[in-house]
């Protein structure tokens, strides 16, 4: 089975990499960027019985650390 | 009784030798050296460093593997029985993931990597670490972290700064840190984080001694003699 974490910065958590991002683009003659966050996909391959709740686990222990990041699991496969 | 110290060297530390040193020859104490894969601490100790460095590169957030190695539940164990742990620069950062002192720590603020001289005042005297100072004493220790942009929600920095325990403050803009947070101290006052680096500054050769004092405070805590 084929797993999607996707891990972002919380609002609020200044994120320096996403703002560096940003100038870069504005730099490149985009316009109309608002704004630009940067985060983390965390591609898995389980066994098809790995439960959800050790899926979650995973996520809360290493993969994001919820001072500052929240995380979102998808199931592709 | 001697004083007895263990430094923890994580694939990637590269402070770990200064630590020791400086550990050795303030403390007159033994000093072991210990591995990441170790899952036992010596017995006795009185103090143990978590030192600077990139410990396993770095990878996935800076000390996120290195918190979750053997020998962390083994200094875990330690500090809920009250040994001093001070975890400086990496050493910090492995603190705050393994969920001993609150926060993360950041990318600085302005994307630079900062490697210079800092002035600090000492937020409190109040820990194992900080005695020998006095409070709003005005020091100079060196810094030198890419991810040292201290962070916690309002509260959590509220709480710090009602429970004293906000060990070092930057008196100067350094890395967009909350509150120009340097350094903090667990509820117990045992365990201490901090970025700025003691250990480079512990006689006049490197510029100055102001990192001395926390190693002489640990010591004189510990009540024994060298």
């Amino acid at each position: 089975m084929k797993v999607r974490v996707h891990v972002s910065l919380k609002n609020g958590v200044l994120d320096p990499q996403g703002r560096a991002i940003h100038h870069a683009l504005e730099g490149m003659g985009f316009t109309g960027i608002n704004d630009v966050r940067a985060g983390r996909l965390i591609e898995l391959d389980v066994a098809d019985d790995v439960t959800d709740a050790a899926l979650d686990d995973m996520c809360a222990r290493l993969l994001a650390n919820q001072v500052i990041e929240n995380y979102r699991i998808e199931k592709v496969a | 009784m001697s004083f007895t110290a263990a430094v923890i060297t994580f694939p990637g530390s590269n402070c770990d030798r200064d630590m020791a040193v400086a550990i050795e020859e303030i403390t007159g104490g033994t000093v072991h050296r210990v591995w990441h894969g170790d899952a036992v601490l010596p017995d006795g100790l009185d103090f143990i460093a978590l030192p600077g460095g990139f410990s396993y590169g770095d990878y996935l957030r800076s000390g996120a593997m290195a918190a979750r190695s053997p020998i962390m539940q083994a200094v875990v164990a330690e500090a809920a029985r009250g040994v001093a742990v001070l975890g400086v620069c990496n050493g910090f950062q492995v603190l705050t993931e393994a969920g001993l002192l609150p926060g993360a720590l950041l990318r600085n603020a302005g994307q630079h990597f900062v490697c210079r001289d800092v002035a600090l005042t000492v937020g409190t005297s109040r820990s194992l670490f900080t005695g020998g100072y006095f409070k709003d004493q005005r020091i100079t220790i060196p810094v030198a972290h890419h991810d040292g942009n201290y962070y916690a929600d309002a509260a959590t920095l509220d709480r710090l700064e009602a429970e004293d325990r906000v060990a070092f403050r930057y008196a100067e803009p350094v890395n967009g840190s909350q509150r120009q947070i340097a350094g903090v101290l667990n509820e117990a006052r045992n365990v201490l984080g901090m970025m700025p680096h003691p250990e480079r500054m512990i006689e006049p050769a490197h510029g100055g001694s102001d990192g001395r004092v926390l190693f002489e405070s640990v010591l004189r805590a510990a009540g024994v003699t060298a």
